[in-house]
């Protein structure tokens, strides 16, 4: 059944512009990028790391950055992407088919959250077939490559799951969008007010999902960090599920 | 009609806030009965259905489909629901084909069977000629159409539609209530509607709610009954006395209309040929005889008014000039 709903989900947001706007946008924009650090580091900073003993290497230049900025940018476009699952539904009224189907809350929100997953894999394959023709001309740490794929999957689950609980709050998608990048943004701030020189705080940069995601653009997985992923998106699927059992009583 | 209620709602009760939404309401639906939920808006109808299809839980009381209980067991319960809300609930970026397909899916129709059930209902519904456009792009009687299919598709033993002719056109709404006369026969099917020729065409049972409460539930059959009124208006061009016209059998009163226009209130059911043969005998010349018919619109005006006194004069104005409109 959740498989029903997430193939549907996914179908449906290339039935409209929307999801293919946000994959040829993200994948201009990070091509430039990835672009623009190709040419700072031929032009720059490998001529002067040639002599070094141990110089950084092209994944740490290029690889890395590329992943991080994707993470940023999808910190404005995921609200997008997740305000269509329950606030646009409740604004057609279109949630009622799902509610009068013989299905569970959990189903509903899981079904809509493996949707925007299939769309997450999609954009993290997108993002890595950069590196994959980086690997023409250079070599490349591959183990980087992959934990930068997987951080960036997790951090970009954290942020539907999230944006999925927002939107299941409103029936006015706009709302929904604007409130999910304000508590994106939110635990972004987070982490710089965190680790900002003048007060520092250990639990800001936990609770923030950024600081879970550095060490696997380093190429370090730390079992600590995925589970912090996993707490994350099931806490806020939870809360999601909770809203919608709590609209038949309330609503 | 089988021993089983296909829905046996008891007793249910909601509130939204303080406000009393649907106040002890009762239903019973047997399998090949067309019931019409009538009512005023804002009465409760759609909070009824809500709760009977489960969209919302009642604050109490117990909704059985099929003798199984919808808050505890919803997803049993609501396999052998169709429910069409007030607005079809149609994803407008996919054609009624993939749509049909997607519901189907949904009610876990096996998939060998998907095809099959989703020509039945296109074929059913009228959707023929639309099956590959997008639903955004049809009619509004059309989306309609395929609300109604998606509530039927999975051959539901209750099928719940909430307003259901609402933006058809006339050819339309003849073609759907066949299709609600059709389906009444081996399914149970709850209709709401405001427009009460509509009941009178399809319904076999209506039940009035306003202010959330019961005010009438009855078949439309007893109501034929109580419909046929006792009162007769007679007219003579030539003649006509009221003495002679009170003193018929069964006549308890006479009040004159205008000059020769007579209404004869009869205490039993009216005797027309009495006032013909009087007329005959006396060589009057009767140009009018006319039974009038307490239709359901004056049962509903009533109905409703009788429960808000402010506005009872308005009331007994509209009964008196609506008088026989249905």
């Amino acid at each position: 059944m959740i498989n029903i709903i997430a193939r549907s989900e996914f179908k449906r947001l290339f039935n409209s512009p929307l999801a293919w706007s946000v994959l040829a946008i993200l994948q201009f924009i990070l091509a430039l990028m990835f672009l623009m650090f190709i040419e700072e580091y031929i032009g720059f900073i490998q001529p002067q790391t040639a002599t070094m003993d141990n110089p950084p290497s092209v994944t740490d230049i290029i690889v890395s950055p590329l992943y991080l900025w994707a993470g940023i940018i999808m910190l404005a476009v995921m609200p997008i992407l997740t305000m269509r699952s329950f606030a646009e539904e409740r604004m057609n009224k279109t949630l009622t088919l799902l509610l009068s189907s013989p299905l569970s809350s959990t189903q509903i929100v899981l079904g809509k959250f493996f949707g925007i997953l299939f769309f997450i894999v999609l954009i993290v394959l997108m993002i890595t077939l950069m590196p994959l023709g980086l690997s023409v001309g250079a070599n490349l740490d591959w183990g980087k490559v992959a934990t930068s794929s997987l951080g960036l999957f997790l951090l970009l689950s954290s942020f539907a799951s999230a944006g999925i609980f927002l939107s299941s709050l409103t029936s006015q998608p706009i709302i929904a969008a604007v409130s999910s990048f304000g508590l994106l943004l939110f635990l972004v701030v987070l982490y710089l007010s965190g680790s900002s020189q003048s007060n520092s705080s250990e639990l800001f940069i936990y609770l923030s999902h950024f600081s879970h995601f550095l060490p696997f653009l380093e190429g370090v997985f730390d079992t600590s960090d995925l589970v912090y992923y996993l707490l994350f998106i099931t806490a806020f699927l939870v809360l999601a599920v909770r809203k919608l059992d709590n609209d038949r009583l309330i609503g | 009609m089988s021993t089983q209620a296909l829905i046996e709602a008891t007793a249910l009760n909601r509130f939204y806030g303080k406000y009393h939404a649907v106040n002890d309401f009762n239903l019973t639906l047997h399998k090949g009965e067309v019931l019409g939920l009538l009512g005023p808006n804002g009465a409760g109808k759609s909070t009824t259905m809500q709760m009977l299809t489960g969209n919302i839980s009642p604050s109490s009381g117990s909704v059985k489909i099929n003798g199984i209980d919808l808050i505890d067991n919803p997803k049993q319960a609501k396999q052998s629901i169709g429910y069409l809300p007030e607005q079809p609930p149609v994803y407008r970026d996919l054609t009624p084909l993939e749509f049909l397909a997607y519901c189907a899916a949904l009610h876990s129709i096996p998939k060998s069977n998907i095809k099959s059930a989703v020509e039945n209902v296109v074929e059913r519904c009228g959707l023929k000629d639309v099956t590959q456009k997008l639903i955004a792009n049809l009619s509004k009687g059309y989306q309609q159409r395929v609300g109604i299919a998606q509530a039927i598709l999975h051959q539901p033993d209750v099928v719940i539609l909430d307003e259901p002719t609402v933006g058809l056109d006339p050819i339309q709404i003849t073609q759907i209530r066949e299709l609600i006369r059709e389906l009444g026969k081996d399914h149970g099917v709850i209709l709401s509607t405001h427009i009460l020729p509509e009941v009178q065409a399809v319904c076999d049972r209506v039940q009035i709610i306003n202010q959330g409460k019961t005010v009438f539930s009855d078949s439309l059959g007893q109501l034929s009954d109580r419909q046929s009124a006792q009162v007769l208006t007679v007219g003579f061009s030539k003649g006509g006395s009221k003495e002679q016209l009170s003193s018929l059998a069964d006549v308890e009163n006479v009040e004159t209309l205008a000059d020769d226009k007579y209404r004869l209130f009869y205490n039993n059911k009216p005797q027309g040929s009495d006032v013909y043969k009087l007329a005959v005998s006396q060589g009057w010349e009767l140009n009018e005889i006319r039974m009038e018919v307490e239709s359901l619109e004056q049962i509903f005006m009533q109905l409703i008014h009788s429960e808000s006194p402010r506005e009872d004069r308005l009331q007994s104005k509209i009964v008196k000039s609506g008088g026989g409109v249905l």
